[in-house]
């Protein structure tokens, strides 16, 4: 029977005991470490989702800088393609320009061979003309120089002349 | 041959169990006296007013007594020379308790041997938490080191699994400080009456007085806290017909008592046990050595796989009934603080499950 009758000094130190323990363990020691405990696990909680973040925003930035890779890849390209453009029209562009500023210069000078040609031919007939003119008047002085001769060629003429 | 065997034992009950059998050896050895198991194991599991070590060395522990209109008197228990002497009026009863001469009212104050495990525990506790705690104050969010890396999975545990799941997300906080407590209070405890040598040994956990004590402090937080929905269920049980409710009432204010008395008989029950077992393991080698010397040390040799065994066993029993404790602390304060009728689990349920838990354990 000893042995489940509570002894009353055991009781009483157990209950004073227990509840001072319970006081300061409580104040000192379960109150720091239950706080502790919670922002660690709070911190663990914290890190890993900013973790996770970093994760997607590197995923993003990579991303991005694919799509902006390939944006300037593609820009490269219109670019590249522009100035081949760009450099094939100028060229042809002034082909062009050479070939009727040629063409031009190529008329004017026809024209002005033609224009020259035209007048050398004018003035060599009017010397021709001239020249015809002092021969005649050359022969025709050589011709009548007797008065016979004047005398049958005028008769001559007006046997021609017909009085009619 | 008597000396060798007196030596072997000596050394086995360093390493197995309490101090005690040392005596019982030399009760067999110089006496002469018929060994008796049942006095060894009821020294052993009662509380003493001194402590004993080994063969006939013990420390005397102090007394103290009050006597209204007397005063305090403290003085040490060697006074009283075990039982042969008396002192200011007082002497020891055959089965050490302090009578009163003139049998007048007193109040024994004495630091037994269980006060003095109770005060070591207490200081360990002491130590040991509140270094942890200045550990985690000073080295906040790094990784637990040391006894802090022991210790925390424990308190995590208490908190998660036994407060939260019990109390509620909301509520637990509050009843923490409690449930840690007691639990490192009745594991360490226990851990404590496992080791043989003082100033392990003691069979504190295993004493009424001691479960009695935690099971009030539960009884009384439970009380206190109990919400308008918890006296509701007790005095009249929602959705129940008013004349089962003359049957219910009485039921439910009587399990209202039942459930810290259950939990005191089976932590004192638990761990009584488990002293008893092991130390009648070792009774077994003095029984068999009286008849014969040589049969006592073919037994000593069974008794001492089945000791081993029995400690092991005893180890997990330390945590496991620290650990049912706490636990059921925890469910009657969530029982007490819930807030709306679940009623789909309508408290017996819980009770009958605790009830299939006490036969279990």
């Amino acid at each position: 029977m000893e042995l489940v009758q509570p002894a009353f000094g055991l009781v009483f130190w157990m209950l004073v005991s227990f509840l001072i323990v319970l006081f300061i363990l409580g104040k000192f020691a379960w109150k720091p470490i239950l706080k502790a405990l919670k922002e660690r696990e709070t911190s663990i909680e914290d890190a890993l989702r900013s973790a996770d973040k970093a994760r997607e925003a590197m995923e993003n930035l990579k991303a991005d800088n694919e799509k902006l890779l390939n944006e300037a890849r593609a820009e490269r390209e219109r670019m590249l393609r522009e100035a081949r453009d760009t450099k094939d029209a100028i060229i042809n562009e002034a082909k062009g320009k050479a070939t009727t500023e040629a063409n031009r210069l190529l008329q004017m000078a026809r024209e002005a061979i033609n224009n020259e040609k035209q007048a050398a031919i004018t003035e060599l007939k009017n010397q021709v003309a001239t020249l015809s003119i002092e021969i005649a008047e050359k022969i025709l002085r050589e011709q009548l120089k007797d008065s016979a001769k004047q005398k049958e060629l005028a008769e001559k003429y007006l046997k021609e002349v017909k009085l009619n | 041959m008597n000396k060798v065997l007196g030596g072997v034992v000596i050394f086995l009950s360093l390493f197995l169990f309490s101090a005690s059998p040392v005596s019982a050896s030399d009760v067999h050895g110089e006496k002469k006296e018929k060994f008796s198991a049942g006095d060894l194991i009821i020294e052993h599991i009662t509380d003493n007013h001194d402590w004993h070590l080994f063969g006939h060395l013990s420390i005397p522990l102090p007394v103290i007594i009050y006597k209204p209109g007397n005063g305090l008197q403290v003085f040490s228990s060697s006074r009283f020379e075990h039982g042969q002497a008396s002192y200011n009026g007082f002497h020891l009863d055959a089965k050490n308790h302090i009578v009163a001469e003139d049998n007048g009212k007193f109040y024994d104050l004495s630091i037994t041997k269980n006060v003095a495990s109770l005060l070591i525990v207490i200081v360990l506790m002491l130590v040991v938490f509140i270094s942890i705690a200045k550990r985690y104050s000073e080295n906040k969010n790094s990784a637990p080191k040391g006894l802090q890396s022991w210790i925390e999975p424990i308190i995590v545990f208490v908190r998660d699994e036994v407060a939260k799941s019990s109390i509620g997300e909301k509520k637990y906080e509050k009843y923490m400080p409690f449930l840690l407590t007691v639990f490192f209070f009745i594991l360490f405890l226990n851990l404590l009456g496992l080791i043989p040598l003082a100033p392990g040994g003691a069979n504190v956990t295993g004493n009424i007085g001691i479960t009695m004590s935690l099971a009030l402090l539960t009884f009384i937080i439970t009380t206190i806290s109990a919400n308008r929905n918890y006296w509701h269920h007790i005095i009249a049980m929602p959705g129940v017909p008013v004349w089962v409710l003359f049957l219910l009432t009485p039921i439910e204010i009587l399990g209202m008592f039942l459930r810290p008395f259950v939990l005191m008989i089976r932590l004192f029950a638990n761990m009584l046990a488990g002293h008893i077992i092991a130390l009648s393991f070792f009774s077994l080698i003095f029984i068999f050595g009286e008849i014969n010397q040589w049969l006592g040390m073919g037994v000593s040799v069974v008794t001492l796989i089945f000791t081993i065994f029995m400690t092991m066993l005893e180890l997990l029993v330390a945590f496991l009934q620290a650990y049912v404790f706490t636990m059921l602390s925890a469910i009657y304060f969530g029982a007490a603080v819930e807030e709306h009728t679940n009623h789909e689990h309508p408290p017996h349920a819980e009770i009958s499950e605790h009830i299939e838990e006490a036969a279990m354990v």
